[in-house]
């Protein structure tokens, strides 16, 4: 395939951004919780999906189903386009510079833990070290430990400081001539904070070293330009963007994924076969052994397609006004304490906070009795909440359905809770 | 169901009286001089965390001290758990542990083996809410284990 597809969406997007209209889309906003109006504020962990998405599915199996890249019947043909379409739709949504370089995995875990077995596996070896920072989910510190262990390199931190900002103070210190791979989160899942990617890219680059962005949590709500951000690896998953789980993004660098061997072995991924032998097909193919998730990657071309008609700008936009407003109205909560970075233009839709008194499950057993979601717990980053000197925390993370009004709702709960807990 | 406290009171049977007085006021939390087990459990999705702490003379527990940091449930079900093991034989803190487990699997128990437990049938409340049945049980699962490995090993 030669296509072109360099062209970034329109961050602007052609629908009005009207949340009423956008709640419709939603059929799982209907729903009662405890005979209480759904108010989902868990999205960090995974987004409801609207009936684009949820219709693209169905008519996949019910017009299309055929197994893609065989045969030359009408079905085969038509699943094959579907499934290289939405390939395209998510390469150009990142502005990557070819679709070929989009590989679909299950999820953020398996792309990240993809890189690790065959680029890291390869080009790492003992005295080298690898930087992650402070504010990585486990999915994104576990492959490197491993790795480190198995070659002998080093695992070095860029730490979280007090303010929830990455501390790159020593970041020529810690990013040195043996460093082979920065791998950083985009957007932490805890405290919100964005990170400065371009600038540790930039240094990455100047020692010769690679730079993964782990952006589960920022594709979902900011434009984002793996060119303008000048990284080599970006790892997403589908359901925190509308779309279905199971189905996961690795994009990497043509030249870098072209070096890299195999990750498994099967059908699809090879291009001859012979009794003694096998070489490999080319990118992407070469990454996507077995039958793909066909259905769950059109589905997630639907996804995008919704996100562009209302555009990225927008979608930060909306959530940048609930994330100041909430901030705001926890504050007139005195036993509450938000984690990260105070100044809300730092950080995304994301409010992780902590209650004086009441511990983060028996809030959640309150909250969900007022028909609230919230997350609660560690949030798979163990060492960073350890690093409060909590064992965990509340969160509150919001989506282009989320409205100002269910933030009303929710520090209205968590008044009822701490009311419900003194009696 | 609108507004008020109303929206709350299907919680009234997790959080019983006992367990919130449990839960702020938690009983036998002081630090046992050397003790025969001396323990940490946690439940690390949670964030439920304690320190254990026992004295077995002549094969029952003759001092306790449990402190930790969690939800309500779990801190009132340890300090429960705390005040029922005191001078209890090790035969019988097992009974109890096996009791409890029932009790949240929702079987329905005798009056004697109810009277057995006394006050933590209060935790039978809990069964309504799954997701925080392992609160309950996570300090009674440890210590019990605990006395097994302790008993094996003299």
């Amino acid at each position: 395939m030669n296509n072109t597809y360099s062209e970034t969406a329109p961050a602007a997007g052609t629908r009005k951004f009207d949340v009423e209209s956008i709640r419709s889309d939603f059929p799982i906003l209907a729903r009662k919780i405890n005979g209480r109006n759904l108010i989902y504020l868990d999205n960090a962990a995974t987004s409801q999906k609207p009936r684009q998405v949820i219709k693209s599915l169905t008519d996949y199996y019910e017009q299309t189903n055929a197994n893609v890249h065989r045969g030359v019947h009408t079905l085969s043909i038509e699943a094959t386009d579907e499934y290289e379409l939405a390939r395209s739709k998510v390469a150009n949504f990142i502005n990557a510079p070819r679709p070929e370089e989009v590989i679909w995995t299950r999820n953020t875990s398996e792309s990240l833990n993809l890189v690790a077995a065959t680029w890291a596996e390869q080009n790492v070896g003992e005295g080298d070290n690898i930087v992650i920072t402070a504010m990585e989910h486990h999915s994104n510190i576990v492959p490197w430990q491993q790795l480190a262990a198995r070659k002998k390199a080093e695992l070095r931190y860029l730490a979280a400081g007090e303010d929830g900002l990455l501390d790159i103070s020593n970041l020529e210190s810690i990013v040195d001539s043996r460093t082979r791979l920065v791998a950083m989160t985009h957007m932490s899942n805890v405290l919100g904070t964005v990170n400065p990617v371009r600038e540790l890219a930039d240094r990455a680059h100047a020692v010769g070293a690679v730079i993964l962005v782990d952006a589960a949590q920022s594709v979902p709500h900011m434009p984002v330009d793996v060119r303008s951000l000048d990284v080599d690896f970006l790892c997403f998953s589908a359901h925190k963007m509308l779309g279905p789980t199971g189905i996961g993004v690795l994009w990497g660098r043509y030249d870098l994924l072209e070096e890299m061997p195999p990750y498994m072995f099967g059908g699809d991924m090879i291009l001859e076969v012979t009794y003694e032998d096998a070489n490999w097909n080319k990118l992407p193919y070469k990454f996507e052994a077995g039958t793909p998730n066909i259905a769950d990657a059109i589905a997630t071309g639907a996804a995008v397609d919704y996100l562009n008609d209302l555009g990225m700008d927008n979608v930060w936009l909306h959530e940048q006004e609930l994330t100041v407003y909430a901030m705001e109205k926890f504050s007139a909560l005195n036993e509450v304490k938000i984690l990260g970075p105070k100044d809300p233009t730092l950080r995304g839709g994301v409010v992780s906070f902590i209650h004086e008194t009441i511990h983060p499950h028996d809030l959640g057993t309150a909250l969900d009795q007022q028909g609230i979601a919230i997350r609660t717990g560690h949030h798979c980053a163990m060492p960073l909440i350890r690093s409060f000197d909590v064992v965990a925390a509340a969160r509150a993370s919001f989506y282009i359905y989320n409205t100002k009004s269910e933030i009303d709702a929710l520090v209205n709960g968590i008044r009822e809770t701490e009311g419900y807990f003194s009696r | 169901m609108t507004g008020g406290m109303s929206g709350l009171s299907d919680m009234d049977d997790l959080y019983e009286a006992i367990i919130l007085d449990h839960y702020r006021s938690p009983r036998n939390t002081a630090p046992v001089e050397e003790p025969d087990i001396d323990l940490d459990v946690n439940n690390p999705f949670c964030g439920d965390e304690f320190h254990i702490q026992l004295k077995v003379d002549d094969d029952a527990v003759s001092q306790v001290g449990i402190t930790g940091r969690g939800c309500a449930i779990s801190q009132a079900s340890a300090s429960l758990l705390a005040e029922l093991v005191k001078g209890k034989s090790t035969d019988d803190v097992h009974t109890a542990v096996d009791l409890i487990r029932r009790l949240l699997k929702g079987e329905e128990l005798t009056d004697e083996e109810a009277d057995v437990l006394g006050d933590i049938e209060a935790l039978a409340g809990v069964r309504k809410f799954p997701v925080r049945i392992k609160c309950a049980l996570l300090s009674w699962i440890g210590l019990d284990d605990a006395l097994k490995e302790f008993s094996s090993t003299k």
